[in-house]
């Protein structure tokens, strides 16, 4: 009886993974077919002075650039449920290896942001619901407001300036020292290059994490189940310990995996800033550059990882929350 | 009304209502500012001078001076001129988009709603800036570029504020009456869902400009937004950041410090009328 | 000296309006109420009339928005904020109304061991089971969640933590919302025990009439103040051993007793008339009457709120 309802849940998560990620193909598809870029263009790429019309309209028809757009998608998603997502023009390598390499070292600056804006931002956000109205609470949603309407890029840009133009106390750019084959590069080396990117990326995350934590704890400092404990001679920290954390950590949880599509967003503007060799870079490129193979196959890679991201979350929330059941219809509907 | 099942807490020592006002007026009066000293800023703002170039703040150049010499106070107001004239009309055409697919989705209902739900959640399945570059490389970049980016970023979660607005006017009481005394279904429509829809429509695009000037402004230094030779707050910071080693800090802090203040003044008039119009959001 | 004193407790709220406007709620206007050890003190009023606030403020839980004043007493000791935080959970305890003051997200066990913990016992968990034991809960209860129990078996356990402080003092708000009639019998008799046993009992309710059969004293609360304290024998017959009109009123409503309703409705405690709160629904109602809020006049074991009590017409109507 239990494994129909968890193949039952499978199957339903999968089939909305797979309609979700045919829409963004679909999407992503229309849009670039739509653009005015010239695919010549991008397969030519540096070469495009030397290369003449007869040679652009070889290239044309050997790719099919110049075939109906169906008969084109159909070709690219049998190719993409074959596990090829086509070559990037840019990198002169197939999507699927390049995706797989950046998004490595990608890895560790979002893991690292991950958490740190989720340990600091729950932290503060119950800091302020403790303290409400009082100055702690007041200095938090004043500065939460203001990183919160701060472009990230700009906050990175003055980590820069003042921490590795200025004083020189972390490097300048990239994940890791310039002149070292990065194979080579040590635990502290990575380390160094990955700190100022890290905080920076985790700064956005925290804002929203720490306001909306903030309020969760206050409803449930408001909640019928906290009165009952003050009436009890409940108070302080162990009120918050014992009544309020864990009520609170489920919408906190599902707020922090949610995260995820804001921080993937952030790490864009962050590896930017940072000259990082990761995702985020390879999509600007992609973006400037015109590589639309690549494109495509980041815009499916980053849906499904927010997907993935979400699914993870309501799994943790009913490890949480005895009530919720991931078997009932009810969640993640 | 059992009072103590429908509290508002509040810090009762300040004036909430006074406080409020004096937030509004000072915001409105920070964005006036603004525009005005863009309109008298605005033709200085591309004249380059040799002579004064990378120079710091000073009295002259309040801002400071780039690379070729042009004063960056002036430059900074038009380029924050741009980011609201930008974000406003991106707010608005979201807002618009989110008007009518959010009353549709709600008042025509079944399958119409669904779909209108998948398509939601379809746009809302990437990250923000990735979608932003999607459709600024689609539409082929410049202004025109990010404008439409910008608006269909933002129409999605309005819409579903919207449609669930709209689905409980629609389902609720008075509307089933309307119909008994034979009001037609426009006039229905027409009355109650503009006076339910009305303030949160008003007070979602408010909310809704302040991310879509950062967005602007992000599309713009990677380069993907607006052209390179408008003083657009992006693609000042981006400069500045090829400006980073030759020690020109100001190139960097003043324009985005400017881009903070407005973003914040423009939040707060989007809160401050939220919590006037919807007391019970006011949870200080 | 009763062990508690409630003299004339008022409480008043602010919220906000439209435009952020500022408005006061008068919820409790005048509430007076006396308990002693051994006694059961029920204060009886329609849903909305605010008696739920008396619990919370004798706790100090009352909100951040929400001014209070009116003399407390309790063991001849005034009750001052911080002597409430003090004796919240050991001498004075909160029987709470809604099934929901469990949390969700812990077993009862752990719920009713940090009860224990909480009012000082040095074996917590044994103190627990033994809690539950009393209110007739065998302990593979203690593995449960609140969702997971019924409606009687989560009111005892809501019960056994309440009473796991041995406290002096019970404060049942509405214990018997809606519940089997079974069930409501049961909470009241356990009321009634408690107050056998030595504690002072006051029991916030609505029901008139479940009240009655545990109650030694009724206080009769409309519109946010207390209009008559009379013992339970005077709820008897057409009613005329009470005092004030209201209570009258609300007797004879009863189904047993003719099930007359009372036209009209509470007044907004947003906009207060001056005079008596009940004037405007009052049969016996003066010009006199609106002019302002009537003093608390005893005679004999009761007390009442109302210019015409010693009126020879009033008594005989």
């Amino acid at each position: 009886m239990l494994n129909r309802r968890v193949a039952r849940f499978i199957g339903v998560r999968s089939a909305r993974l797979v309609l979700l990620l045919a829409g963004v193909a679909v999407g992503a598809f229309l849009l670039l077919e739509a653009s005015p870029l010239d695919p010549v263009d991008a397969y030519v790429g540096a070469e495009i002075a030397r290369v003449g019309p007869e040679q652009r309209a070889m290239i044309a028809e050997r790719w099919g650039f110049d075939d109906p757009a169906p008969v084109k998608f159909a070709r690219w998603i049998g190719n993409v449920a074959q596990g090829d997502l086509g070559t990037s023009s840019i990198f002169n390598a197939p999507v699927t290896e390049v995706i797989s390499t950046r998004f490595r070292t990608s890895l560790t600056l979002l893991a690292a942001a991950w958490v740190l804006s989720g340990i600091i931002g729950f932290t503060f956000g119950v800091i302020a619901a403790m303290r409400r109205d009082r100055l702690a609470d007041k200095v938090i949603r004043w500065l939460a407001y203001t990183f919160a309407s701060a472009p990230t890029f700009w906050v990175g840009l003055l980590m820069l300036a003042l921490f590795a133009v200025q004083l020189g106390w972390a490097p300048v750019c990239c994940a890791t020292p310039i002149g070292v084959d990065p194979a080579t590069a040590t635990l502290g080396q990575r380390l160094a290059h990955l700190a100022l990117p890290a905080i920076t990326l985790s700064l956005i995350g925290i804002a929203p994490i720490a306001l909306h934590t903030r309020e969760q704890v206050i409803d449930v400092l408001a909640s019928d189940h906290v009165t009952f404990a003050r009436a009890q001679g409940e108070k302080g920290w162990p009120l918050i310990r014992h009544r309020v954390l864990r009520n609170a950590a489920v919408p906190a949880f599902t707020l922090q995996f949610a995260s995820l599509s804001e921080l993937l967003g952030g790490s864009i503007l962050a590896e930017q800033v940072f000259n990082y060799p990761g995702l985020g870079r390879a999509t600007v490129e992609a973006g400037l550059r015109g590589d639309l193979p690549l494109l495509l196959g980041i815009a499916l890679f980053a849906a499904l990882f927010v997907y993935i991201g979400n699914l993870l979350g309501d799994i943790i929330a009913t490890r949480i929350d005895p009530r919720i059941s991931l078997l009932d219809r009810k969640v993640g509907s | 009304m059992t009072a103590d099942t429908t509290l508002i807490t509040t810090s009762l020592d300040t004036d909430r209502r006074r406080t409020a006002l004096v937030q509004l007026t000072v915001a409105a009066i920070a964005i006036t500012l603004t525009l005005v000293a863009a309109s008298v800023l605005a033709p200085i703002a591309d004249i380059t001078d040799l002579s004064a170039r990378r120079q710091p703040p000073s009295w002259q150049h309040p801002f400071g001076t780039d690379r070729l010499g042009r004063d960056m106070l002036a430059r900074t107001v038009v380029g924050l001129r741009l980011s609201l004239g930008i974000g406003a009309l991106a707010a608005l055409i979201s807002a618009a988009i989110a008007l009518v697919i959010g009353s549709v989705a709600g008042v025509v209902g079944r399958w119409v709603d669904a779909a209108v739900s998948w398509l939601v959640d379809l746009f809302l399945s990437l990250p923000h800036l990735v979608l932003l570059i999607l459709i600024a490389v689609a539409v082929g970049r410049g202004i025109r570029g990010v404008l439409i980016a910008v608006a269909l970023t933002h129409w999605p979660t309005l819409t579903r504020v919207l449609r669930a607005e709209a689905r409980r006017v629609t389902a609720s009481e008075y509307v089933t009456v309307a119909r008994r005394l034979g009001r037609s279904e426009t006039s229905i429509a027409t009355g109650h869902l503009s006076r339910h829809l009305g303030p949160h429509l008003m007070v979602g695009t408010i909310l809704l400009f302040p991310h879509a000037i950062l967005h602007e402004a992000a599309l713009s230094f990677l380069g993907l937004g607006l052209p390179p030779h408008a003083p657009a707050i992006g693609i000042l910071l981006a400069d500045a950041m090829r400006e980073l080693s030759a020690g020109s800090w100001w190139l960097a802090l003043l324009p985005g410090l400017a881009l903070l203040l407005v973003v914040k003044a423009v939040d707060a008039i989007g809160q401050q009328i939220r919590a006037l119009t919807d007391p019970w959001s006011v949870h200080a | 000296m009763s062990l508690l004193n409630v003299s004339n407790l008022s409480v008043t709220f602010v919220q906000y309006a439209r435009g952020l406007r500022r408005q006061s709620l008068e919820v409790v206007t005048g509430l007076d109420l006396s308990v002693d050890s051994g006694e059961l003190v029920a204060v009886v009023g329609a849903s909305g009339s605010g008696k739920s606030l008396l619990a919370h403020s004798l706790l100090g839980l009352l909100p951040a928005n929400a001014r209070e004043s009116g003399d407390l007493s309790f063991d001849g000791q005034p009750l001052t904020p911080a002597r409430r935080r003090q004796l919240r959970g050991h001498e004075i305890s909160l029987i709470p109304q809604t099934v929901a003051s469990l949390d969700p997200m812990a077993t009862v066990g752990a719920q009713v061991r940090r009860a224990a913990q909480v009012a000082q016992h040095v074996d917590p968990a044994e103190a627990a089971t033994q809690a539950l034991a009393e209110r007739h809960l065998d302990p593979d209860v203690e593995a449960r969640y609140p969702h997971e129990l019924s409606g009687g078996m989560a009111r005892r356990v809501i019960t056994a933590i309440a009473l796991i402080g041995r406290p002096r003092l019970i404060l049942a708000d509405e214990p018997t919302p809606g519940l089997h009639p079974s069930i409501v019998t049961e909470a009241l008799q356990t009321l009634r025990k408690l107050a056998d046993e030595g504690s002072a009992v006051v029991l916030i309710t609505h029901d008139l009439t479940g009240a009655l059969t545990v109650a030694d004293r009724v206080a009769v609360f409309y519109a946010g103040t207390t209009v008559e304290l009379a013992p339970t024998s005077a709820f008897t017959g057409d009613g005329s051993k009470l005092l004030h009109p209201y209570s009258r009123a609300l007797w004879r409503a009863l189904p047993g007793n003719g099930f007359e309703a009372l036209p009209g409705a509470q007044p907004s405690p947003l906009d207060l008339p001056g005079g008596c709160l009940f004037a405007d629904r009052c049969p016996l109602v003066i010009d006199e009457c609106t002019v302002s809020r009537p003093a608390a006049v005893s005679v004999g074991d009761t007390t009442a709120r109302c210019i015409r009590i010693n009126d020879r017409q009033a008594i005989e109507c």
